[in-house]
């Protein structure tokens, strides 16, 4: 059976692929949790699967790590199938969400755990693990039990569990949720501080936009049991393909409209919410007079005092609220139409200009190359 | 001010709340044992009550007699030795057979579908619904030699014939199965129901096969609930009276029926008494260093921890 399938001919042209998922379903009774996700992951390379709870990508997780069986569709592992493998017989490791740590067992016995099922002699277990502990800095507490530990130092001994197998493909899911936001960030580099030590490639499933892009080389975004887009954090956040990315990566504004100039290298929509307008420089293969939607992030957006030149990509309004950041300036400018626009100023531009205050009149304006179409 | 608010602090809603079962247990479960224990320092006399008086007003003095009879017969007569062995073993050998059966009947009841597992619990709870004694009474209606089971084998030609299982060793051993196992599954079932599955998808994550990672994960976190569920059959089952009495042989020792014995047919309360406490003392001694064994262990990571 297993003969049959082509194997070798799923690899794509990519040297570097490493992981591949291949059109992955999974159905639960009547809901379907994840419908045909086809994926690929680079060796050594740390991929985040971002989205909202309930949108599959801890089920796709589950899958790697086999403890849910796909309905249909491969996974792929260094040129192998392993969708029909069991847990126990992947090279597949994974930090679970709160850690599940052995609760009865010392940190030592916990990272020795892996090793003592696979039979490695004693000796050697011994020296892997404090290699393991000392990687991620908790030598000094091998004889403590979970329950004597902190939330990070027991996400560090998880960590350590599950790196000592040296597995070829990593899960971490959601790995800091159970920390505390201010010691998250600090972690998160932390994190892939080690794991780019180690040379592992890692599949990370997060709610949270920010870890996703701290941490990832490249990411894919999911919703309602699908891949909407995957690239580098940059790209998907500079250029989402949808009005849905858009708003999950960042915040962003968004205005309706209809195209009435479509040349290869610009466009030019008409927005109802816009006096004058958008002029976008790039191109879009869509009908004329088609709906779409443009996003334009706050901090493309700049707020002055007088008329910017020229006939497009500004309006005019009222600043309606100021919200001070420490590092920038939250504005919110309600424009003529009635429409709000989030226009973030860094504080150095703010220092430097006389800074409008709530209620001036002001226009707002963006560059050619910040707006961005969104044809869905 | 401050004497008040102890005072307040006393009729708290906590004090009110422990009082109660604090008050029930002295008055029914301590003084009856401490009577107990008086009446088995007194001597046999004929009589309402049916034995000597420690403290006696005797020519102006009070007197004060310690009577060691119960103790001494007790320690001396090979058969209440034997008697108190035999029952510690009946008992032992139950709660290690309603562990082997229990063990997977819990678990298979823990990892159950949660809409069945209701229902299953409720055919581990219903025989207590219908009296104790009339389901030992079906027993000896079984095991009887005419009995279900003797017919049953005769009728299948497994046997050519009946077994005698009634009046045996065998026949309290299954009845005390029989009627402790709902006590040893109930606790067990609900330290299981809260294992944690994901520390079992960790170990099969890890590279632990199912049956590895249930003797690596599941036993080891589901020992306080054996424990639990071992003592509730053990500690009852030494002292039985029901089921050795109806189902047991003449030659089946168990302290149950010394006891009954000594008060009702030798009426001889002083050497129940005797008998009772060091009962009592026997199964006391062992639990209470359990207990200790088991506060030290839930103490040290708390005190690691700061």
């Amino acid at each position: 059976m297993a003969d049959s399938r082509p194997t070798q001919q799923a690899w794509s042209q990519d040297p570097d692929e490493f992981v591949r998922l291949d059109n992955l379903v999974k159905i639960y009774g009547d809901t379907v949790a994840v419908q045909s996700v086809s994926l690929s992951v680079r060796r050594n390379e740390l991929f985040a699967l971002l989205g909202s709870s309930g949108c599959g990508k801890s089920t796709l997780l589950r899958m790697l790590a086999g403890f849910e069986p796909a309905t249909s569709g491969r996974i792929y592992l260094d040129g192998e199938d392993i969708t029909d493998l069991p847990p126990y017989r992947r090279p597949v490791n994974m930090m679970f969400q709160s850690y599940a740590l052995f609760p009865h067992m010392t940190v030592q016995a916990n990272v020795a755990f892996g090793l003592k099922q696979e039979g490695v002699a004693r000796a050697e277990i011994q020296d892997r693990v404090f290699e393991a502990l000392d990687l991620v800095q908790m030598a000094g507490f091998s004889r403590r039990r979970p329950n004597q530990l902190s939330g990070g130092q027991q996400q560090r001994v998880a960590l350590a569990r599950s790196l000592i197998k040296r597995p070829k493909l990593l899960l971490l899911d959601e790995p800091m949720s159970a920390l505390d936001k201010q010691i998250r960030q600090k972690t998160q580099i932390e994190l892939v501080k080690i794991l780019e030590q180690v040379g592992v490639t890692c599949m990370l499933v997060t709610h949270d936009q920010e870890e996703a892009m701290t941490m990832a080389h490249r990411l894919a975004v999911m919703t309602e049991g699908q891949i909407v887009q995957c690239g580098t954090p940059h790209d998907v956040y500079s250029f989402p393909n949808s009005r849905f990315v858009a708003s999950f990566i960042g915040s962003t504004n968004l205005f309706s409209g209809a195209i009435v100039v479509d040349e290869p290298d610009h466009v030019v929509i008409e927005s109802p919410e816009l006096a004058r307008p958008l002029y976008v420089d790039h191109g879009v293969s869509e009908p004329l007079g088609m709906e779409v939607h443009v996003s334009i992030r706050p901090e493309r957006i700049r707020v002055l005092r007088e008329q910017p030149e020229g006939d497009s990509n500004w309006a005019h309004g009222a600043v309606g609220h100021v919200a001070w950041m420490g590092s920038y300036a939250l504005y919110q400018v309600k424009l003529d139409s009635g429409q709000a626009v989030h226009a973030s100023v860094p504080a150095l531009s703010l220092a430097q200009s006389d800074a409008p205050a709530l209620g001036d009149e002001v226009y707002v304006a963006w560059s050619r190359g910040s707006a961005t179409v969104l044809p869905s | 001010m401050r004497r008040l608010e102890r005072l307040r602090s006393l009729f708290s809603g906590r004090a009110l709340a422990i009082a109660p079962p604090f008050f029930w247990l002295a008055l029914f479960l301590l003084l009856p044992f401490l009577m107990v224990f008086k009446i088995s320092f007194a001597d046999l006399k004929f009589g309402i009550p049916p034995y000597t008086p420690l403290l006696e007003l005797k020519d102006q003095a009070v007197a004060f007699t310690l009577h060691l009879r119960g103790y001494a017969l007790l320690f001396s007569d090979s058969l209440y030795i034997a008697t108190y062995l035999s029952s510690v073993k009946i008992a032992a050998v139950t709660t290690v057979c309603c562990a082997l059966i229990g063990y997977p009947m819990a678990y298979g009841i823990a990892r159950s579908d949660p809409r069945v597992r209701n229902v299953l619990l409720l055919g581990v709870i219903l025989p207590f619904w219908t009296s104790m004694l009339l389901r030992v009474y079906a027993w000896v209606g079984i095991l009887r030699n005419d009995g279900l089971l003797n017919h049953l084998l005769l009728w299948l030609g497994v046997i050519h014939k009946p077994l005698e299982i009634y009046r045996t060793d065998l026949a309290v051993y299954i009845g005390l199965v029989y009627a402790y196992l709902p006590f040893f599954i109930l606790p067990l079932y609900a330290n299981l129901v809260k294992l944690d599955e994901r520390l079992l998808e960790a170990a099969y994550d890890l590279g632990a096969r199912p049956w590895r990672a249930f003797l690596q994960i599941t036993l080891p976190l589901s020992m306080p609930g054996v424990v639990a569920g071992a003592m509730l059959v053990f500690i009852p089952a030494v002292g039985e009276y029901v089921i050795p009495e109806m189902l047991g042989g003449a030659n089946t020792l168990m302290m149950g029926r010394v006891m009954w014995n000594e008060f009702f047919n030798n009426a001889d309360w002083p050497m129940a008494a005797a008998v009772t406490c060091v009962m009592v003392l026997l199964l006391l001694v062992p639990l209470a260093l359990f207990q200790i064994n088991e506060i030290k262990q839930l103490e040290r990571p708390r005190r690691g921890a700061r």
